[in-house]
This record gives structure tokens, C-alpha cells and sequence, in this order.
């Protein structure tokens, strides 16, 4: 591990420790995209805001034990650049039919198009977010919230990057394409929309911004740690450093969340409510009701389930196989690490009944990481439900059924209760605004979405952080709007 | 071996080529004025056999006699529909190709008719462009993939969808280890006139091409974004209708259910009807001319509709054939006969000469047309026998050209006291029906001198007898009735000895002499390289490519080059 490699060299117009400037193909490639790049952060990127002054973190090195520095940055000038983990010595590849081979440095050639695939489809997750996200700046709860928006924002805008660096670098004109192609499909796009569903869904209020940090961020964490074990090592490598930036998207999710709940909680017990479900009374409070929250959370943890695919994956075990996509921890893992014989069950509709059914492990891989991401899941509702058992109310936000509200894999084509019960089309349809938000809960979170931008100031829907970032307090001056 | 003889779903005891638009789980018709949509929406369990989901619109024989049905409805129930919009229903997929693990599981002699049926099914969709100008228009929208994108190529346009991911691929190569099934590597360079090299780089890679490329290499016709996408379409459905030559005015005629009886002995039908004897392996199809003279005015015509002679006919055969192919594997020979008044078969061939330019008789010309190739490709000894009582006369003559074997009777058989057998030729054999390389028959079975040709063509009108029809090079073997039993006999006993392998290849080989069309390569190359790629390890042992396709698993490949 040299320290050329852990620092980050800022020589170039394209912050790295690939040692762009030596690599003058690759560096003229990605000059070449920037452009691009500043005109779709310009047209997709966070609406106004972009002269404001935001405490940002960037990235200086990256050893885990120190990588970032703070500082006041306007977002168009934000130094994006290309940051991979240190590179292994004597890396192997650690599953599929390769396993204990060398770590390929370049791209073996009949993986060609399914690695170009994979890396694209990640790809295409990181802009689209920031699209999704664009609007949220204006009805920002807190300046502290604000700011957790906008570094989660030009993080994505990195993460494009780094995606776009192994396109450039591995992939020739091919690649080149794809890259231009990252920045022509949009969000919600009737033209060009992005590549999965989740990712052109709208984001409308902060609430789902949490939800969406906690949940779909969590799906590109596991996501992550699949590439992470990639045998393309380059792959790995970025995918590595990416982790570490991506634990704070999901901490301001889950810490959002938490804020939402504390302050239901605390506005309810002023007021006296004993029952949370008196959603009328609590709304009159100004404060979200806990089962408007469990819905929100309904939809997104289902919407994120749809991101794993189908539950038996050809494409999923083609990637296993090839030692390009591994499981959730495979180094941890003891087990062969090949999958050519062993079985994994899989929650499957037979006959009309939700049954567990053994699959070849090795197609069974989408599965497998949902089953991780779920348990991943579970640890944020724990922290939620310990807020609202501490205020004293008998109330728990709960993960719904894996059959609730699917659009892919095993449960699309079947209507199934958040317990799971199966049920007709037409109950479905009388009952579904019980446990999905329906308009007039979206009308009403939107009405509640005032903007609050003085310092130390917090809308009334939600509690002020317990620490604020970089050790500042909660009244830190963390976005100068006006500069 | 790949492949277990699989269940019928549904309890099915025989593939049925039957269906109409009311009974399609795969397929919707819509009718609009001039412009038709054929939208499919494949139904995921709606697969013919069990043991596989039709997923992502990919396809089995069923969804294809589906196709197969709505392309001849268009023709002849609608007469005023000029353009045809081939589209999906599903989201981002507009076609996956054939069902691999329809095709993992299926025995050989399944595939080969589930490819030379969708085969069929597409050259009839150019037959239907070309001929009755009914124009079709592809719209991609989503992936389009092996069978899928040659379901494209067999359209007169193709207009991809440019959102960054809509593409067209041929990915047998790289994917499953075999080639394209319907044409698709000939229509790529000989249709669509895409680059040799550019055709080697698409047929290598899985995802495919799209956008732009894909216009410049000549893959698809043009591209348009989504937002826009309708409106092109309307556009484009405008201007092919404005340039069609389809001239159908009135009410089309309803194709009814064909009225037949299946049983285990054989089909019955009006006209048609097939004794299968499955110890000899032998299929007898014989065909009754009509019983009284056919109706000269086209308007007469129109209201015997679907019973008028020459279209019931052409469907029942077509239907007889179809079923002989899929549920009779064993059937080594057809042996056509037929009975009747001669002079009522050539009035048919009258009524079709002199009203050629009606749509209605358009469309029967070319129907009888296709039934025929439908026989040249089949891979089954074909025979005509003609005998006392029959009358293979203009169209029915093209039974005994098609054949690999013609016998005739010279004079009467003791005992009956029928008159002797006469060929008789019309203009029906001499230009309406073309094999798939662009010959008819008689044009093919004289490539050694063009003048016997026209001695033949001399004949119009004649009533040839069995030395006479020999002599003009007309039929096989004549024979009297001393030798006839005894001939006969041996030589379907003979036949049925060899190698049912080789007797395909060897008829197929003998039966398309001369020049090649893009049609007739189609299906040169299919019965050639496909098939002999479909029986290799690489692709069907226990380790190839279709076997473990889906499992995750690499193929293993012999890599000697054969």
C-alpha cells in the first residue's frame, strides 16, 4: 500500500489515486464526459441552491481511519473524482467456477458484455437518485437536513463517476457509449427512462427521502457488497470505497426516520394522545401519525424488494458463476463458495399458496441477498420502535410480507395483505389505501412540508439531530443560502 | 438425447392448427380501418406442452398457430387492411424468441417442426406483403431477441424504441451454442443487406444493438424516442397504406372452423381425408374434387366463401399436412389420391385463372400456393399414386410434381370398369405456384432441357394417358395392371426400410433443383446447419449450452472445429 494510492491526487482536473495523469486515454475520456456531466448536474442536479455555501465533506484518501475533510463548497464546484480502495495483494477470486484464481486487472474477455451490464445497471442507480431528489432542497425540514441532502446528492454525482472511470478504462467505445448513455436516460423519462422501476418512482416529501435513504440506499449497499467481492478486481476496488461513503446515506435515513417518530412521540404525549392511531388528532398536531409511517414504509421497503429481481435468477447465477457479482460477506461465508450442488429455499406461489421451495442455490443468489437485505432491514425498525415504546405508546412499525405489493419476481401477479394473506383482486383494491399512502396522506405530508432554513431552526414535524455533522452542533450554519 | 416426449398441456391428446381470434391466449386482433394491430401478450402459462412458462414473451408452437392464424385471417377475412402493426403488450420486451427450455426439453423431431412452422409462419408474412399487399410494420419497444428480432426481420419495417435500452440481438451464438432458427442469419445479410462483418460482430454479442448503430448498420429501419414513438407509427401506418396495392373492397370471407373428424385411423374432412396405415408407416391423403361445376360469377364465389371448392381444399390439406408433421412422427410416406370428375377440378382452375385480379382469388392462388411449399418441406416420402377414377387435373396436378415418386396406371384394373387415368394440365401449372426457390414444378423437374417444358406446356387441355404422361417426362413409372401391386408394394416396403435421417436429407436435396431464393436457403440452412447444431453435445449433451442455459452454469464445449 503506497501512499500515492491512499492519497488523492488533485493535480488533475479530475481528483483520483488511479494515477489519471499518467493514464492520458483514460483521463482525455473522462475530460471529454465532464462537460456533460457539470450540464446534467446543472439541468437534474438539485434545484437552486447551487451558489450556496454547503458544508460538504470530500474525499482526501482513502484510508478508512481518515478520508474526508469538511468544508463550504458550491455544489457545481464539487471535486468529483475517481477513488478506488487500496489494491489487495495476491487478491483471488473468492467464488464461482474461477474461485481461487488470481484477481482479473483487466477484463477477461468472454465476461465482456455481462460485466459491462452489471457495472451499467449500478450505474444508472447513482444519477437517477439525484434526479428523483431534485426537488427536496426547496422544502428542506432544517439547514442540517439540507446539507445531509446535498452530500448525499454529490455522492451519488460521484459514484456516477466511479462507474463511469471502469467504463471508460475497461470497455473501449463500448464503454464510452454507456458513460454518455448514464447521462441521457433521466428518471421518470417517458423517453429514456432509467433502467429500473424503484429509480423512477418520484420522491415527493422528505418522508420519503428517509425512506428512501434507509431503504433503496440499503438496496444499493447490498448491491455494493455483492460487486465488492468481484473478481474483476478494479471492480472491487471501487465498489469498496463507494461503501464507505454510501454508511452515511443510510445513516441519514435511518436517523431521519428516528427524528420523525421521536417527534410524533413527543408532540403526542404533550398533547395527551394514548391512542397513535387516532390518526385525526395527531394530525391536527402538525405531526406525521406513526401508521401514516408505516405505510410510507410499506411502500418503499416493497418497491426496494422489487430491486433484487426475481427470486431465481439466471442472470444472478451467470454473474455467481463467472465470479463477477458474489453473496452478501462470501469471504465469510463457509461454504464451498462454487454452489454447484447445494440448494437454497425460496419463498414461491404454488398452486395459490405461499410456500417455501428449494431452488438450486446457485439461481436462487437474488434471493439470498434480499433474505440479507431484510435482516439488514430489521435493525433501524428496532431503534424506531424503541423511541415509540420509551414515549409510552403500544405501537411497532413492522416490516411487511415479502408477497405485499410486488411488481417482480414470485408475488407480481398475486395481491397478498402486509401479513401476508392472500387475497382477491377486488379486496385489494377496497383495502390497499390501509396500507399504502394514498393521495389524501400525500396531500397531507405535503402540507406539512414548509421550508425551515434558520440556523439551529427545525420544522415542527420533526426533532432536531442529536449530534449534528463533523461534531458541529444542531445550530451550525451547515448551507449559507445566500452568499 | 435431449428431450422426452412431453405432455400436452391441458390434457391435449394432439396438437391442434386450429384456432381463431375469440380462443388466442397469446395474441390480440384489432381492426381499425386500413391498419391492424397484432399485439402480443404471451400468456406465461399458456404453454402447449407442461414443464415450462412462457416468460417474457417467448414463444412455443402454440403462440405460432396463433401468429399463423391472425396472418390468414388479415388475408382473407380482411380484406380492407393494408398494414399490419406487429407490437407488444409487455413492458420493456417486445419478443424473447422461442422458449429455451421448451426447446432443452423437447425431442428433436419437435424442434425441427416447431422451427419449419414458425418458418412458414414468417415467409407467409412476406408472402402476405409482397402479394396482397398487407404491409407490416415492427414496433420495438423493449428487447428483441433471437426468435424475437426474426420475427422483426420478417417485416417490411422495423422502428426501435431509442430510451437507451431498447434493442434488437441475435444472441444463439454467444447465449445457447446453435443459430438463429427462422432465418434470421439470411435475412440479416440477404434481406436487410447488413454488413458481413458488422453481422458477424451482432451475431456474437447478447445484448445486442441499439439505437443509432442499429440504423446505421441497418438492423432496424429508424429509431424513435417514446414520446414520439405513436405518432410515428400512425405516421408510417399512413404511408405504407398510401402505397399498398391491396385492392380488397366488401365484406372478407369468414374462414369457419374447418369441419373434420379425427380418429385414430385417420383424418376425415368435405374433401380431404387421410388413412394412416402405422404399420406400413403410411399416410394415404385423398382429396374428392368438387361434385358439381363451381360457380363462375365472382360474386357467386364470395358467397360460397370458405366452402367454395379451391379454399376449402387448400385449408383442409394444410390442416391434414400439419397434423401428419406433428402428431404422426413415424409416418415415413405420404400418398396423395384423388377422386372425381377431373372437369369440375379444372373448371376450379378456370374460375381462379379468369378472376385473378380479385382480392379473394388472389389470396386462394397464393394460399394454394403455400400449402404446396408446405409439402415440399415436408420431410416425409412424398407419392402419387394416380389411378382409375382420379383426377389430378391443373392445381391437384401439382400433387404429382411434387412428388419424389409418381406411379400411373396404364389402362383399366380387372374388376373395375372405370375409365383408364388421365393427367390434365391447365395454366395452373405453368406460373401461380412456385416452389420456395422460385420455380414451379414443371420448370424444376426439367432443368435438363427447357423445350420439355414447353412440350408439356403444348398439352393444355389434353387428357394425357399414362404412356403419354411418361413419355412427356410427366410422372415416374407407368405401369399396367399386372406389375401395379406388385411395384407398388415393394417399393413402399423398401422405402420404409431406410434410414428415415438420410431419406430427409437425400429428398430435400434432390427436390430444390436449380437456383436458391433468400425463402428457399432459409430453409436449406435450417435443415442443414441448424439441425446438425441442435444434435451436438455443445449444444444438447449434458453439458451444453441449452441444457445448462439457466443454470448458472458454464457450457462445456468440444472445441474441435467440425
Amino acid at each position: 500500500m503506497n501512499m500515492n494510492i491512499m492519497n488523492v491526487d488533485y493535480s488533475t482536473k479530475i481528483p483520483n489515486n488511479v494515477n489519471l495523469a499518467e493514464d492520458r486515454q483514460v483521463l482525455k475520456a473522462l475530460e471529454g464526459w465532464h462537460p456533460g456531466y457539470i450540464d446534467w448536474w446543472q439541468d437534474m442536479g438539485p434545484e437552486g441552491f447551487q451558489q450556496s455555501l454547503v458544508y460538504l465533506r470530500t474525499a482526501y484518501s482513502v484510508d478508512p481511519r481518515g478520508w474526508a475533510k469538511f468544508d463550504y463548497v458550491r455544489m457545481p464546484d464539487y471535486r468529483w473524482g475517481i477513488l478506488l480502495a487500496p489494491q489487495e495483494e495476491n487478491r483471488v477470486v473468492p467464488f464461482g467456477r474461477h474461485y481461487g484464481e488470481p484477481a482479473w486487472q483487466e477484463v477477461p474477455g468472454e465476461y465482456r458484455a455481462m460485466l459491462r451490464r452489471l457495472i451499467v445497471i449500478q450505474g444508472d442507480t447513482e444519477p437517477a437518485s439525484v434526479e428523483q431528489q431534485r426537488h427536496l432542497g426547496k422544502t428542506a425540514p432544517s439547514l442540517y437536513d439540507m446539507r445531509n441532502l446535498f452530500q448525499v446528492n454529490v455522492e451519488e454525482g460521484r459514484h456516477l463517476w466511479a462507474m463511469v472511470y471502469l467504463l471508460q478504462k475497461y470497455f473501449g467505445r463500448d464503454g464510452r457509449e454507456e458513460a454518455d448513455e448514464l447521462l441521457r436516460r433521466r428518471s421518470g423519462d417517458a423517453d429514456a427512462p432509467r433502467m429500473l422501476g424503484a429509480f423512477n418512482e418520484a420522491t415527493p416529501d422528505w418522508l420519503s427521502f428517509f425512506m428512501f435513504t434507509y431503504f433503496t440506499d440499503r438496496d444499493g449497499k447490498m448491491q455494493l457488497h455483492s460487486l465488492a467481492q468481484s473478481g474483476f478486481d478494479p471492480l472491487s476496488r471501487t465498489c469498496r470505497f463507494m461503501l464507505t461513503e454510501e454508511a452515511h446515506h443510510m445513516f441519514v435515513g435511518e436517523t431521519g426516520i428516528t427524528r420523525v417518530v421521536q417527534r410524533t412521540c413527543d408532540a403526542m404525549r404533550a398533547a395527551g394522545i394514548t391512542d397513535p392511531t387516532d390518526i385525526a388528532r395527531v394530525r391536527a398536531l402538525g405531526v406525521i401519525d406513526l401508521p401514516t409511517i408505516q405505510k410510507k414504509l410499506n411502500l418503499h421497503y416493497t418497491l426496494s424488494l422489487d430491486l433484487f429481481g426475481s427470486e431465481v435468477s439466471t442472470n444472478a447465477a451467470n454473474a455467481f458463476n463467472a465470479g463477477l457479482k458474489g453473496r452478501y460477506h462470501e469471504t465469510q461465508i463457509e461454504d464451498d463458495h462454487r454452489l454447484e450442488s447445494s440448494t437454497y429455499p425460496v419463498l414461491k406461489l404454488v398452486n395459490g399458496e405461499i410456500k417455501r421451495v428449494d431452488e438450486p442455490a446457485l439461481t436462487a443468489l437474488n434471493m439470498r441477498l434480499r433474505d440479507d437485505y431484510s435482516q439488514d432491514c430489521v435493525k433501524g425498525l428496532l431503534r424506531w420502535n424503541k423511541v415509540i415504546s420509551t414515549a409510552g405508546y403500544e405501537f411497532q412499525l413492522k416490516l411487511p410480507h415479502v408477497a405485499f405489493h410486488r411488481h417482480i419476481g414470485e408475488f407480481k401477479d398475486a395481491h397478498a395483505t402486509p401479513d401476508g394473506i392472500l387475497i382477491d383482486d377486488a379486496t385489494w383494491t377496497k383495502r390497499k389505501d390501509e396500507w399504502l399512502p394514498s393521495a389524501s396522506d400525500g396531500d397531507f405530508i405535503a402540507s406539512l412540508m414548509k421550508p425551515v432554513s434558520g440556523i439551529g431552526e427545525y420544522a415542527p414535524w420533526i426533532s432536531p439531530p442529536k449530534v449534528g455533522i463533523d461534531n458541529k452542533p444542531g445550530d451550525f450554519e451547515y448551507v449559507k443560502i445566500e452568499t | 438425447m435431449a428431450g422426452e416426449d412431453r405432455r400436452l398441456a391441458g390434457g391435449a391428446t394432439f396438437i391442434d392448427f386450429q384456432t381463431e381470434p375469440s380462443r388466442y391466449r397469446h395474441w390480440k386482433l384489432a381492426v381499425d380501418g386500413e391498419v391492424a394491430t397484432l399485439t402480443m401478450d404471451v400468456d406465461e402459462n399458456g404453454g402447449l406442452h407442461e414443464g415450462y412458462l412462457l416468460k417474457l414473451n417467448s414463444y412455443d408452437l402454440g403462440v405460432d398457430i396463433e401468429l399463423a392464424d391472425a396472418v390468414q385471417r388479415l388475408r382473407f377475412e380482411h380484406p380492407q387492411v393494408k398494414v399490419v402493426v406487429l407490437r407488444s403488450a409487455k413492458n420493456r420486451v417486445f419478443c424473447a424468441g422461442a422458449n429455451i427450455r421448451m426447446l432443452a426439453g423437447s425431442t428433436h423431431a419437435h424442434k425441427v417442426n416447431f422451427c419449419k412452422f414458425t418458418n412458414e409462419t414468417r415467409n407467409g408474412m412476406e408472402d402476405s406483403s409482397e402479394n396482397s399487399g398487407q404491409r407490416f410494420i415492427t414496433v420495438v419497444n423493449g428487447s428483441a431477441a433471437g426468435g424475437g428480432y426474426e420475427l422483426a426481420l420478417a417485416t417490411d419495417h422495423i422502428i426501435l424504441a431509442d430510451d437507451g435500452s431498447s434493442a434488437v440481438a441475435l444472441p444463439e451464438v454467444p447465449l445457447l451454442a446453435v443459430l438463429p432458427g427462422t432465418g434470421g442469419l439470411t435475412r440479416v445479410v440477404d434481406k436487410r443487406k447488413v454488413r458481413r462483418d458488422h453481422a458477424d460482430f451482432f451475431c456474437t454479442i447478447e445484448e445486442g444493438v441499439k439505437g443509432k448503430r442499429a440504423v446505421a448498420w441497418r438492423l432496424v429501419d429508424e429509431i424513435a424516442p417514446n414520446s414520439k414513438l405513436e405518432g410515428k407509427i400512425a405516421e408510417r401506418a399512413k404511408e405504407f397504406a398510401a402505397g399498398s396495392k391491396r385492392n380488397g373492397d366488401g365484406k372478407g370471407v369468414a374462414l369457419t372452423p374447418i369441419e373434420r373428424i379425427i380418429g385414430g385411423a385417420g383424418l376425415r374432412y368435405g374433401f380431404v381425408s387421410v388413412d394412416i396405415d402405422r404399420t406400413a408407416r403410411i399416410a394415404t391423403v385423398s382429396i374428392k374434387a368438387p361434385e358439381a361445376a363451381p360457380p363462375a360469377a365472382i360474386d357467386a364465389v364470395l358467397a360460397q366463401g370458405a366452402a367454395f371448392w379451391p379454399l376449402q381444399v387448400a385449408r383442409e390439406l394444410d390442416d391434414a399436412i400439419l397434423h401428419l408433421r406433428a402428431n404422426e412422427p413415424e409416418t415415413a410416406m405420404l400418398v396423395f389420391k384423388s377422386h372425381g370428375d377431373a372437369a369440375h377440378v379444372l373448371a376450379c382452375d378456370a374460375v381462379l385463372e379468369a378472376n385473378k385480379s380479385h382480392w379473394l382469388v388472389n389470396e386462394i392462388r397464393h394460399y394454394w400456393k403455400r400449402v404446396l411449399k408446405r409439402i415440399d418441406v415436408t420431410s416425409r416420402t412424398l407419392v402419387t399414386l394416380v389411378e382409375p377414377g382420379s383426377c389430378f387435373a391443373g392445381t391437384l396436378a401439382e400433387l404429382v410434381f411434387a412428388a419424389d415418386r409418381s406411379y400411373m396406371l396404364i389402362g383399366t384394373r380387372q374388376g373395375d370398369n372405370r375409365p383408364p387415368p388421365a393427367i390434365e394440365l391447365s395454366t395452373m401449372n405453368f406460373g401461380p405456384y412456385p416452389m420456395s426457390h422460385g420455380l414451379t414444378r414443371l420448370q424444376a423437374r426439367f432443368q435438363a432441357d427447357p423445350a420439355d417444358l414447353e412440350r408439356a406446356r403444348a398439352r393444355i387441355g389434353d387428357a394425357l394417358d399414362a404412356e403419354a404422361a411418361e413419355a412427356l417426362g410427366l410422372v415416374t413409372f407407368a405401369l399396367d395392371d399386372i406389375d401395379w401391386d406388385d411395384e407398388i408394394r415393394v417399393f413402399f416396403e423398401e422405402r420404409a426400410s431406410f434410414s428415415p435421417d438420410s431419406l430427409t436429407g437425400m429428398e430435400a436435396n434432390l427436390r430444390f433443383v436449380g437456383p436458391e431464393t433468400m425463402e428457399s436457403k432459409i430453409f436449406a440452412r435450417l435443415t442443414a446447419w441448424q439441425n446438425w447444431i441442435f444434435q451436438r453435445p455443445n449444444a444438447v449433451g449434458e453439458e451444453g449450452a441449452l441444457r445448462r442455459y439457466g443454470s448458472g452454469q458454464k457450457p462445456k464445449f468440444d472445441m474441435t472445429r467440425v
